[in-house]
């Protein structure tokens, strides 16, 4: 008898096949992401003519017309303006960012000491590198180094008049220096105060939930041109005869209480997305108050609004360029000051200016969207649905 | 019976200084003698203040000659009106370029939003910058950039651009031919109110029927025929009476037509193209809301994508659109207050204009104030309606 095994089973796995080329290579890429359908194509066209429109003229405006290095105008002006280039010349100015870049960093900060701003930088990047990468232990440290430590140490070191350090003014302050430390003492300021407007929202005390609710609506429906009028007109009033403060603190002040009753809006969605159970349970626990809302609400709570919260950090970010409006000059002030300098003034200066300074808030502002995003998807526990 | 006489009894709460009632009770009076001693000092100072640098107070200056100029004025207005008009005019200004911005911002955002999520790898790509960069970017350095970048630079008068329907821009600003209303040209504003009544009965009605009897009607062109029909008709009942005034050019400056100053137009422009940006992400996450279950139990319905759009897909995705996008009308009104960076006579340039010719600080800002906080709850209380016919209707 002979044995038919029909019974055949395999012992390794067929090798995945290829793709059909239908479906793989730039080809098909091009069929599936351009063209699918004649509603596609003519959108790719359109697309097309508005990049081939746009694109060409940008890339020669700031790469290849454009003027690097020169000592005044003549190196950014036709001919007939009474400068070097061609008739019909267009390009980029950077001549005028490179000579001027000094004056856009510090304002009119004495040169002679520029090296405190530039230390205080150094200071704010060498604490704050650490603070963003999560791995880097010690982080309460790091915290109070930078929101404790370095604020006294920059205060010393920007204003000066102790230890030997001649004292400037902060009229003099300008530049990137102001729009820096402007969004930084307005974020460390606005994130708690917010955070106590949005508890005193919640609270059962009517009077102090009241409080809150009046200030937190009034500044949320007011510009903040009016915030910064308010306090650099009206703030002086308020004060006993012969007391004054300083230009540059009364910014302060405007700036942080306006970010801080947006932030304290932000707050609120986060304290109101935790279910009811964390509370009670935290009550049920016998914690007081305080206990409660630090260590068990406030944590979930912030986590949960981390988008919200560094959307307002950019719009602060942003917003401190209206300092402008009560003279003030931060980048963005400056580099609209230099416009009026005879030296430099061409048709092409205040859009070369204006590129740079868009240029520098869009590498601050989209950093920190994006580690923002990056945050978000670190402390996602999966709970989300 | 003696557990009952326990029950009966008032819990033990221990020392009374941990009684929440209590604490609660003498923290907010403490916020209350606090809030009331500032208050009083600030009273104070102020008057002490007003005093000494002999400023008057109250709002009777709003009725002194105003005496300086403003460059548009939407109403009547000379330097010898009064301070109250100049405000007026400045609200008008205003209110002209929050609404004209909020209209673009809306149309350009959806499209971007739109784009955004479109299958077409090169059209998604160009929202995205878009996006990304007006995102990052101050809206006072966007105004700047229009104005002192573009707009300045652009040809003399002399040389001006000529633009399609006799149109021409130039460095002061955008030229476009006005209409002159003739006799008998209310019969056009007429037939528009009677075409526009008409167009809704006509959709009402068809609704009606589409839900009796099932069977549809072309809504939407015969609105657009009688919109446009009737007008036209009674154009040309009453003898063709508007005419246009062309700008013309003459040696050193254009004559006639209607002129839109650089100031509201990059204004105008950087608020459109900087809420846009806004708008388009909160579209975008609106579109993305609305769960892929409702696309597909639409299609097989057997609608089609056009309909599916229309009828399931934008319908809830304004539900989550519409109170983001509130927000976002009230920043665009808020920073409409920019404009006094380049000179367009808004509220906050001419409150500001009058705040330092009187000095009364504490009224100007007070006025300012009082305004914003008026238009912003306007604006969220039409919203507010917008939202409610737009809600869930549940059981």
């Amino acid at each position: 008898m002979q044995e038919h095994d029909l019974s055949w089973v395999r012992t390794e796995m067929v090798l995945a096949e290829r793709a059909p080329t239908s479906e793989r290579g730039p080809v098909a890429w091009v069929r599936k992401n351009l063209i699918a359908t004649t509603g596609d194509t003519i959108l790719t066209i359109i697309g097309f003519v508005i990049v081939a429109m746009i694109l060409p003229q940008v890339i020669n405006w700031a790469f290849l017309s454009a003027q690097w290095t020169g000592p005044d105008r003549t190196v950014c002006t036709t001919v007939a303006q009474g400068g070097i280039q061609q008739d019909g010349w267009s390009g980029a100015c950077w001549a005028f960012v490179n000579a001027k870049f000094g004056q856009f960093m510090f304002g009119t900060y004495p040169i002679e000491e520029r090296w405190r701003p530039i230390l205080v930088a150094i200071l704010f990047v060498a604490l704050l590198a650490p603070m963003l990468i999560p791995r880097v232990p010690r982080k309460g440290l790091n915290a109070l180094l930078l929101f404790v430590a370095l604020p006294i140490v920059a205060f010393i070191l920007l204003v000066g008049g102790m230890f030997g350090l001649p004292h400037v003014e902060t009229a003099r302050w300008g530049g990137l220096l102001v729009t820096l430390s402007l969004s930084f003492v307005g974020i460390a300021v606005s994130l708690p105060l917010g955070t106590m407007l949005a508890l005193g929202r919640r609270s059962k005390m009517p009077i102090v939930k009241m409080l809150c609710i009046i200030f937190i609506e009034t500044v949320r429906g007011i510009p903040l041109i009016t915030v910064l009028f308010f306090v650099s007109v009206m703030l002086p009033l308020f004060l006993p005869a012969g007391v004054t403060f300083d230009k540059f603190l009364r910014a302060l002040i405007g700036v942080s209480l306006f970010a801080a009753a947006y932030m304290a809006e932000v707050v609120r969605g986060g304290l109101q997305a935790i279910p009811k159970g964390q509370y009670e349970g935290a009550d049920s626990l016998g914690l007081g108050y305080w206990q409660k809302m630090g260590l068990i609400v406030l944590p979930q709570a912030l986590k949960l609004v981390i988008p919200g919260i560094v959307n307002t950090f950019i719009g602060m970010f942003k917003d401190t360029s209206l300092v402008l409006i009560i003279s003030m000059f931060d980048l963005l002030g400056v580099v609209k000051q230099n416009f009026s300098d005879p030296n430099w003034a061409t048709p092409q200066t205040a859009r070369s200016g204006l590129v740079f300074a868009a240029f520098v808030f869009w590498l601050f502002c989209f950093g920190m969207s994006r580690y923002s995003m990056y945050t978000e998807r670190r402390l996602d526990t999966g709970y989300k649905r | 019976m003696a557990s009952q006489e326990i029950l009966s009894e008032e819990p033990n709460r221990g020392s009374f200084i941990n009684d929440p009632k209590i604490r609660s009770l003498v923290f907010q009076t403490l916020v209350v003698i606090l809030l009331f001693g500032s208050v009083w000092w600030v009273v104070n100072n102020v008057i002490d203040n007003l005093q000494r640098l002999h400023i008057a107070s109250g709002f009777a200056f709003l009725k002194g000659r105003a005496g300086f100029d403003i460059s548009q004025t939407p109403i009547a207005y000379t330097s010898d009106s009064t301070y109250g008009r100049a405000i007026i005019v400045g609200l008008i200004n205003t209110i002209i370029v929050a609404v004209a911005g909020i209209v673009t911002a809306t149309i350009i955002g959806f499209v971007v939003g739109i784009g955004r999520l479109s299958q077409n790898w090169l059209i998604q790509k160009i929202c995205t910058v878009y996006v990304e960069v007006f995102r990052n970017i101050p809206p006072l350095l966007v105004i700047f950039f229009w104005y002192s970048g573009v707009l300045a630079v652009l040809p003399a008068p002399r040389d001006s651009i000529h633009l399609p329907f006799g149109s021409y821009l130039n460095q002061r600003g955008f030229y476009f031919p006005s209409a002159i209303w003739g006799d008998g040209s209310w019969l056009i504003l007429v037939a528009l109110v009677v075409a526009l009544a008409m167009a809704w009965f006509v959709a009402h009605r068809a609704r009606q029927r589409q839900l009796t009897t099932g069977q549809q009607f072309p809504v939407f062109w015969t609105s657009v025929g009688l919109i446009v029909g009737l007008p036209l008709l009674a154009y040309a009942l009453s003898g063709f009476p508007v005419t246009f005034d062309f700008p013309k050019q003459s040696t050193f400056n254009l004559t006639g037509g209607f002129q839109v100053k650089p100031e509201f137009l990059s204004l105008y422009l950087a608020l459109s193209c900087y809420t846009a940006a806004f708008i388009a992400e909160i579209v975008r996450a609106g579109i993305r809301g609305v769960s892929k279950g409702q696309t597909e139990a639409a299609a097989a319905l057997g609608l089609r994508s056009g309909s599916i759009l229309r009828l399931v897909v934008v319908p809830q995705a304004m539900r989550i659109v519409i109170p983001p996008l509130t927000s976002q009308y009230l920043n665009l009104t808020k920073n409409s207050s920019l404009a006094i960076a380049i000179g367009y006579p808004d509220l906050t340039a001419t409150a500001g204009t009058v705040l330092n010719q009187t000095g009364q600080a504490v009224e100007g800002v007070l006025i300012m104030m009082v305004v914003y906080l008026i238009l912003s709850l306007v604006t969220s209380a039409v919203m507010n309606v917008v939202n409610a016919r737009m809600a869930l209707v549940e059981r």
